[in-house]
């Protein structure tokens, strides 16, 4: 695996089910255990460095890290020399002057952790750039899939929703792409980003039409905090168009399983009644989340942190 | 399976040590002994990935065979509690499966395929403490070929082979390689990348 994790298009099929095998293994492993600790990463140290809120990802990433013996320390914008002015590259290399193996970051920019990679020597995680990538949410996802239904390879994955301003959704297309789901983007066409043509996916307009041939429903959060515009007339008619409500979800196959990466605007793109239901696997993602991020994290971390290729110790 | 050594070989041009009798016959005797010294109501086997675990297998099917008992067999897998990560670099990880009636208050029999510098079955006791409290802890191995590094003895032995730093010993068993056998060889010269499968262990 590559030293940093930023994109899910960085992940060869390889990679992404080694980290998939390994989440599933580390389940495994502390499943009914009354001690849920692996002494892994004693000693390393890893910094979330969130510059915008997050409950889910940053306390799944503590928690994950934790789970590894790894120490954490948790950075936030707010109350931090940030709001002083500072910049992304002072932020960060004083961060690692104290002494940091991996930095969690989280920036309203896109791009922001591309930029971090090659001012630090240490692994950089993508936990989210603007509306770029988020690649755990991706391989969390795709671990739930196949946990679900079995496989990754050959499922239909409908994505739906607020595509423009949503990392969920490109991380996951090229993710699913690489593990060899057919995915289906399905938005109001003021919803789609530009150049989403070049995307390897399929693209729709039409929810009622894709629903029927889904395996897995992914609904996106309608990120109204991002939307400086009239993206659609109302919130009730994009509900209407597109939100999944009981009867559509009445008309998916019968083992689909409907996905959301949270926080969820229950009434708007997803009905309170489908959230509950046993189709959905809302909660499982958040618990899937901590596995896959202790997989990442291991991967990353576990072995030779000098990067100079020097693991001639062995000779 | 430690650091300095070399773990790979070519086992064509290894000699054999042990026959598939011999295997057999060993692991007869590793049944009986562990029947005789515990009884078998209260153990369970924890085979290390991967040979461990389907010598687990094997001896519990024979104590079955003794007893008529089914003992509980599970797998654990002892890298994330391995000495030598940072050494060698992250390997993927092997399923753990450990029986659902727990570890606490039973014996626990690690079973191993050979016992070299005593660091595997260091992690796997770490591992183990963090999983419950067992009764007691054994260790059964097919080969004990020496040189330990920690303070750990085998209450199982297969057979005992003195072997040099520079030879490999490997384990082949009918499930993972179409036959049963214990093979020495010459070292390779060169140890392979860290990332190197460990399907010829030690």
């Amino acid at each position: 695996m590559n030293r940093h994790l930023l994109s899910a298009g960085d992940l060869s099929r390889d990679d992404a089910l080694l980290v998939l095998d390994t989440a599933a293994d580390m389940d495994a492993a502390l499943a009914g255990r009354s001690i849920k600790k692996l002494p892994t990463l004693r000693g390393r140290t890893v910094v979330n460095l969130f510059f915008e809120d997050s409950t889910r990802t940053r306390t799944s990433f503590e928690v994950a890290a934790k789970r590894l013996s790894a120490d954490v320390i948790n950075f936030s914008a707010k109350g931090s020399s940030v709001s002083k002015g500072e910049s992304l590259k002072d932020t960060a290399l004083t961060l690692e002057a104290m002494g940091s193996d991996a930095v969690v970051v989280r920036h309203s920019a896109s791009g922001a952790p591309h930029r971090l990679a090659n001012w630090i020597r240490g692994s950089v995680i993508n936990a989210g750039d603007g509306t770029h990538e988020h690649p755990t949410q991706a391989l969390l996802d795709a671990y739930t899939m196949r946990r679900r239904t079995g496989r990754v390879e050959g499922l239909q994955v409908a994505i739906v929703g607020d595509v423009l301003h949503s990392r969920v959704a490109r991380s996951n297309v090229l993710l699913l792409y690489t593990l060899g789901a057919e995915v289906t983007i399905v938005a109001p066409p003021t919803l789609l980003p530009v150049g989403v043509t070049a995307w390897p996916c399929a693209v729709s307009y039409d929810l009622d039409a894709v629903l029927p041939k889904s395996d897995v429903v992914m609904m996106l959060r309608v990120q109204h905090e991002r939307m400086h515009g009239g993206f659609f007339p109302t919130t009730r008619e994009y509900s209407r168009r597109y939100g999944l409500d009981a009867e559509r979800m009445a008309t998916l196959p019968d083992d689909a399983i409907v996905m959301h990466p949270g926080p969820m605007n229950r009434g708007v793109e997803i009905a309170a009644e489908v959230a509950d239901s046993v189709r959905s696997t809302i909660v499982e993602q958040v618990a899937n989340g901590v596995s896959v991020r202790m997989a990442v994290l291991y991967l990353l971390l576990g072995g030779l942190i000098d990067v100079s290729g020097a693991d001639e110790v062995a000779a | 399976m430690d650091a300095a050594r070399p773990v790979t070989g070519d086992p064509s041009i290894a000699r054999p040590v042990l026959e598939a009798e011999d295997v057999a016959r060993a692991l007869t005797r590793i049944a009986h002994e562990i029947v005789e010294r515990n009884g078998a109501d209260q153990i369970v086997l924890l085979g290390i990935p991967t040979r461990g675990v389907t010598l687990a297998r094997r001896i519990a099917a024979r104590i079955a065979d003794i007893e008529n008992v089914e003992v509980p067999v599970g797998a654990l897998d002892v890298t994330m509690y391995r000495d030598d990560l940072r050494l060698r670099g992250v390997r993927a990880l092997e399923p753990t499966d450990i029986p659902a009636a727990g570890i606490d208050d039973l014996i626990v029999v690690l079973v191993d395929d050979v016992l070299f510098s005593g660091r595997t079955v260091r992690s796997a006791l770490d591992a183990l403490s963090d999983i419950g409290r067992p009764k007691a802890v054994q260790l059964a191995v097919l080969v004990d070929r020496g040189h330990r590094e920690l303070p750990v003895k085998a209450d199982y032995v297969g057979k005992n082979i003195p072997t040099s730093l520079t030879e490999t010993v490997h384990v082949l068993l009918d499930e993972h390689d179409g036959r049963d056998a214990v093979l020495l060889g010459p070292a390779d010269l060169k140890r392979e990348p860290a990332a190197a499968p460990e399907e010829v262990t030690r």
